[in-house]
């Protein structure tokens, strides 16, 4: 294993998050307060319990879960993207590395921003609203298992865009479209019966009920349920990522 | 032969269905400086970028001082080092920073006083902490060596290194080649100004439509093909070239005041001295004489010219 590559890509990636912290950091944690503003404090007066628990604090795991998502795989795909786009990853091919190391270190980069930038968002979201967390140590599974996964789909994203535009289609027109859909704002109950069995094929339904579980107790879907739905994604992530360095795909031809 | 590279029936076709490698052959051995030349679009890029394993091939194999570069690809990347044609950085990054990346990449541990030492060597040190975007090209172009440099490979490839360089820094760069040969370094470089191989290359191969056309030693293929010419200049001025020398391989300048004699010193006699003789016979006054020798560029133009 060459470890110091795999912790010089790490630390060019950290390095990088640094240098753009306002757009890495502030810029998502403000938009996410403005959320709680908005639904928790404005609206949400207005609206009665969830499964005994208030509208605020409710939306709260779907709204991490939501920046998690988002900035993972911008993360990823840009980390991975730009060097194509500049020419560098040059160095990257000829170096003495495996796609395991450059997943590492690429993926790992990503999803420790976006780990951060959760916690940050729930500590954001203590000032807002009444926030309790009755499983810690999944809550902890669910963040970095969720962060990993979609690390390793921006990667893939990252690979496979041929430019700026593809790099924001899949983020902009699927993923944003299924998390919103897919119970942040809501539970599935209160769905008519044709449209909860519809939102059962939206896989981020199972990363938010499994999520807001480790919150509250309380799921749309059963953890167990959620916890291997997210195994598969991460497994399927896996293959492609080895697929794509085993051929060779958008990188090698 | 001791060879450290071997490229054995190489080929490479893309997506497009452009060929641009046809089973090339070729060992590049310990220590030695060998000069890829070939026009635009010839295949020298791609080559290199094969053996370093930024392109897969369509088939073929390369070995890197016996490692396969696909089934071996860790001793065989270990060993190499890579300074790009195009001129792609960090802007971001400051010059220390991304020369210990690359160092950290090939799985070297961090060693800032090597670093230190490269970056001195390539008059970088007063910039290290300048960030790549606020740099020249030529600067660039220097950082681009130290990056390749940094994990001591044994193997240096320079895909044009002198492209976009002043000539100081060209030579900069010449004496740092000569310098790494003396340490064991092996060179491979490709490049488009002929002076530039002539000038270092031990050996040199002529690439052209992916297939390799030539590979020889250098002054051996300057004494193949290399044609010399006797410049005779005449006291006087002559309309057309005298019947008793129209035996001879002679061109008479416009302004009548020259005959230039074109020889190859392949063959037993050059035919010089019978030349003089009937020059002398034909009652031509000789001013001066003096010889020239065919550039290695003359000698490229020609092969390609002959292969189109």
């Amino acid at each position: 294993m060459n470890i110091h590559a795999i912790r010089a890509i790490y630390r060019f990636e950290m390095a990088r998050t640094i240098r753009t912290l306002l757009q890495s950091i502030v810029s998502p944690v403000i938009s996410t307060s403005l959320y709680f503003v908005v639904f928790g404090a404005a609206i949400g007066s207005r609206i009665s319990e969830i499964d005994g628990v208030s509208y605020g604090a409710f939306i709260v795991p779907g709204l991490v879960m939501l920046s998690l998502l988002t900035q993972s795989i911008s993360n990823a795909s840009f980390g991975i993207y730009f060097p194509r786009f500049a020419g560098t990853i040059y160095e990257v091919l000829s170096a003495p590395v495996s796609f395991v190391e450059v997943v590492l270190g690429y993926v790992g980069a990503a999803a420790t921003k976006s780990i951060v930038l959760g916690l940050i968002i729930l500590l954001t979201a203590g000032f807002f609203v009444p926030l309790r967390v009755e499983h810690p140590v999944w809550m902890l599974c669910f963040l970095v298992l969720t962060a990993v996964s979609f690390s390793l789909f921006g990667f893939i994203i990252g690979i496979w865009a041929d430019g700026f535009e593809k790099l924001q289609l899949v983020p902009l027109l699927i993923v944003t479209p299924l998390t919103f859909l897919g119970g942040s704002f809501y539970s599935i109950d209160m769905l008519p019966p044709f449209w909860r069995a519809v939102t059962l094929f939206n896989p981020v339904v199972y990363l938010v009920s499994g999520f807001r579980w480790s919150f509250y107790g309380k799921a749309d879907v059963d953890v167990g349920v959620s916890l291997t739905m997210t195994l598969v994604f991460f497994a399927l992530c896996i293959a492609l990522v080895a697929w794509i360095f085993r051929t060779g795909y958008r990188l090698r031809n | 032969m001791n060879s450290v590279v071997s490229v054995q029936a190489l080929s490479k076709v893309y997506a497009t269905g452009f060929k641009a490698l046809n089973n090339v052959s070729l060992d590049i051995r310990r220590g030695e400086i060998f000069a890829l030349l070939g026009p635009n679009g010839a295949g020298k890029t791609t080559l290199i970028s094969t053996v370093c394993g930024i392109v897969n091939p369509s088939s073929g194999r390369v070995l890197v001082d016996g490692h396969d570069t696909v089934a071996d690809f860790r001793k065989a990347r270990d060993r190499i080092g890579l300074v790009p044609q195009e001129l792609t950085t960090d802007a971001f990054e400051t010059v220390f920073a991304t020369v210990s990346f690359s160092r950290g990449l090939f799985g070297k541990p961090r060693n800032d006083a090597y670093v230190e030492e490269i970056l001195k060597e390539l008059s970088l040190w007063d910039k290290r902490d300048t960030k790549m975007m606020a740099l020249s090209g030529g600067m660039k172009r220097r950082v681009l060596i130290a990056k390749a440099l940094s994990h001591e490979p044994e193997i240096l490839f320079l895909d044009e290194p002198s492209a976009g360089v002043d000539v100081a820094l060209r030579r900069d760069m010449w004496a740092m080649v000569r310098r790494l040969r003396e340490r064991g370094v092996t060179i491979i470089l490709t490049t488009h100004y002929i002076e530039e191989a002539e000038e270092m290359a031990d050996r040199i191969g002529v690439i052209n439509g992916g297939e390799l056309i030539l590979v020889e030693e250098k002054a051996e293929l300057m004494r193949q093909l290399g044609r010399k010419q006797l410049v005779l200049e005449l006291g006087s001025r002559l309309p057309s070239i005298p019947p008793a020398l129209a035996d001879y391989d002679l061109e008479l300048s416009p302004d009548g005041d020259a005959l230039t004699y074109t020889y190859s010193t392949q063959n037993g006699t050059t035919g010089i001295a019978a030349l003089l003789r009937d020059v002398d016979a034909a009652g031509l006054d000789l001013r001066d004489l003096r010889t020239r020798q065919s550039s290695l560029e003359e000698i490229f133009v020609e092969l390609i010219t002959q292969k189109q």
